[in-house]
């Protein structure tokens, strides 16, 4: 050490050697330094096994049929399920995939087949990477300002529109790359053909990525799924079931768990914690599914 | 893909039907059109997601207008909100996001560059470096609301031990001069860091394996230990790459909600203590919207476009960072 000190060249000339053993100070350090870091990442991953065991524990007691067949309960009253946010949720979603969809989608085949590096395409990119960092509150920021203030009521469109915000970028670059992971000699192939760009895009290109195109879906709809906050001043809440009005409040699991967690009655927090459950698995799910769907390859 | 060229290919369909028509024919009017309607179709949706952004921040300034007329400059060195006398700042919030953002990002950063080495140092086997990236990603799926859930009626309780401890013992020291009543910037802080944690690993473990191996091969060839190389050789290689990780890292703090909202509690002031309650911005946003008159929401306007500058701006220096990284690490290959 004190030799490393006292040089004053570039290269330092330190005492290397290969030998090992915990009585050098060398190896030492690295061993300690070693079991710390294994130690502080095992740390790092207790809370997702902390939350996971609270979900369990709290969240299951609740599970029940009617849990998912009755709606929400008032303050103070017991019984009631949460089926009309389990509804509510799914309804977001849905309207949020159907107006994020062909724009990521369509966002993306021109990424990939037609932008190539010209000034648009590298707008474009850029402006799905800063969308991708954008917070979730501003997507219901932009919603309330677009659709509450025009339409004059909160309502589950102004909910999917604030979520569908979120969804266009994981979607329109996931299926960029999956797009342009088709082998450029099928490509070749078909234009050899005589197939217009048209259809070798249509027939060829698309076809042959719509796995990769599915996992970007699934994981934008598992991350839209548990936003709380795009949807806390757009879709609001609702005690009711969804009456097929798109243009009224509607309740989430993820605004329940909100309202439901700062509650002081006993049976609503453990409403909360049953609605957590039941939405981490659906998250769950959709990333497992997402993660079998394409084998990514860099684990090949 | 059979690319060896000498093998069989696989028996494909049976094609004789449509070989008996010419296949190589210039495309009929009808395809031309469809060619040409298709690909403006695809320029106009990609123009669309550029303006999605720009519609994003256009709505924001507009609806902000007004209360920047009103309030100028002002907004943003006051602490005062009340909608009944109409006055607005959000000086406490602006201080408060930083200060729980940059807490996290200590905690978080420090944790996620660790996680990162041991995930791309060949520390465990490969099927276990594996099933702990997966178990991080997990991480990263929790929505946040359920981590406020947690946060509420687990890690409250826990770390409220420990917190009277240190402010009956160290109480002249600002980061403990008050006590923890329940919410507060440190809970808040602790799971904001638990949330950025898989953003910073994953970016920075990127970073980490695009590192040459031949250059860890050198260290190791003269002689080094598995740190030495770490701290020599990694670490100094993949810097960029980490540095942009943790300003990532920090833009996804600065933005987020809901943990924010249900830990911090919600009170107009700033403080050093770590057990004082706070406010944030997006926290701001999250608890006064639903119910604001037209005055407030104005100011609530106000409020977010500040907040959307800010993540903008550190997200913006985050790409711009990895950006760089990547094409230095290229000549190293």
């Amino acid at each position: 050490m004190a030799h490393a000190a006292a040089s004053s060249s570039d290269v330092p000339e330190r005492k290397v050697s290969f030998r090992r053993s915990l009585s050098e100070p060398r190896t030492l350090v690295n061993t300690l330094l070693t079991v710390l870091a294994i130690a502080l990442t095992l740390f790092a991953m207790f809370p997702l096994f902390s939350v996971l065991y609270m979900l369990l524990v709290k969240g299951a007691a609740l599970l029940s049929p009617s849990l998912f067949s009755e709606l929400t309960p008032g303050a103070g009253m017991e019984g009631g399920g949460i089926g009309n946010a389990v509804v509510g949720t799914l309804v977001v979603v849905l309207v949020a995939t159907l107006l994020a969809l062909p724009l990521g989608f369509m966002g993306a085949v021109y990424l990939a087949e037609y932008g190539g590096d010209s000034k648009l395409a590298v707008v474009v990119r850029f402006c799905g990477k800063v969308l991708t960092g954008l917070p979730s509150i501003l997507a219901g920021v932009f919603a309330y300002a677009m659709v509450v203030v025009t339409t004059g009521s909160f309502s589950a469109f102004a909910g999917g529109a604030a979520m569908a915000i979120l969804m266009v970028p994981t979607v329109m670059l996931t299926a960029e790359s999956a797009l342009r992971a088709v082998p450029s000699k099928m490509k070749m192939a078909a234009f050899g053909m005589g197939a217009t760009r048209a259809q070798v895009v249509t027939r060829i290109v698309i076809p042959t990525a719509i796995p990769g195109i599915l996992t970007g879906v699934m994981l934008a709809l598992a991350r839209a799924m548990g936003e709380t906050a795009p949807l806390l001043f757009t879709a609001l809440f609702s005690d009711y079931w969804f009456e097929g009005k798109l243009l009224q409040p509607i309740a989430s699991l993820s605004v329940l768990i909100y309202n439901f967690a700062g509650s002081p009655f006993e049976h609503q927090i453990a409403l909360a914690w049953a609605a957590s459950l039941v939405l981490v698995t659906i998250v769950l799910v959709l990333n497992v599914i997402a993660q079998v769907v394409t084998r990514r390859p860099e684990e090949h | 893909m059979a690319d060896t060229g000498m093998k069989q290919a696989p028996a494909g369909p049976d094609l004789t039907e449509a070989f008996r028509s010419p296949v190589s024919r210039p495309p009929s009017a009808w395809q031309k059109n469809f060619d040409l309607l298709f690909k403006h179709l695809a320029h106009a949706f990609g123009a669309g997601v550029v303006l999605l952004l720009a519609g994003v921040v256009f709505e924001v300034m507009r609806h902000a207008k007004t209360a920047i007329a009103d309030y100028g400059l002002h907004f943003l060195t006051t602490s005062t909100w009340d909608a009944n006398r109409a006055q607005f700042g959000i000086l406490a919030e602006i201080m408060g996001t930083l200060y729980t953002s940059i807490l996290a990002l200590g905690i978080g950063g420090f944790l996620g560059i660790t996680v990162a080495l041991v995930l791309s140092q060949g520390f465990v086997p490969r099927r276990v470096e594996l099933a702990m990236k997966n178990v991080v990603e997990l991480l990263a799926a929790i929505p946040s609301v359920v981590y406020g859930l947690w946060g509420i009626f687990v890690l409250v309780p826990v770390v409220r031990g420990p917190a009277g401890f240190l402010n009956e013992h160290f109480s002249s020291i600002p980061f403990f001069s008050t006590r923890l009543s329940g919410p507060g910037v440190l809970p808040a802080s602790l799971v904001l860091s638990i949330m950025i944690l898989p953003t910073v690993t994953a970016v920075s473990r990127e970073a980490m394996a695009a590192v040459p191996k031949r250059l860890a091969a050198a260290a190791y060839g003269l002689g080094a230990t598995r740190w030495e190389v770490i701290f020599n050789v990694t670490l100094p290689t993949a810097v960029g790459g980490i540095f942009g990780a943790l300003v990532l890292g920090f833009g996804r703090a600065l933005g987020e909600t809901m943990a924010l909202a249900m830990l911090v509690g919600n009170a107009n002031v700033f403080g050093l203590s770590l057990f004082s309650p706070g406010n944030t911005l997006a926290a701001l946003l999250a608890n006064h919207f639903p119910e604001a008159g037209k005055v407030e929401v104005g100011a609530l306007m106000y409020a977010a476009l500040v907040l959307m500058l800010i993540t903008l701006a550190v997200n913006a220096l985050g790409s711009f960072l990895m950006l760089r990284t990547t094409r230095e690490l290229k000549g190293l290959g």
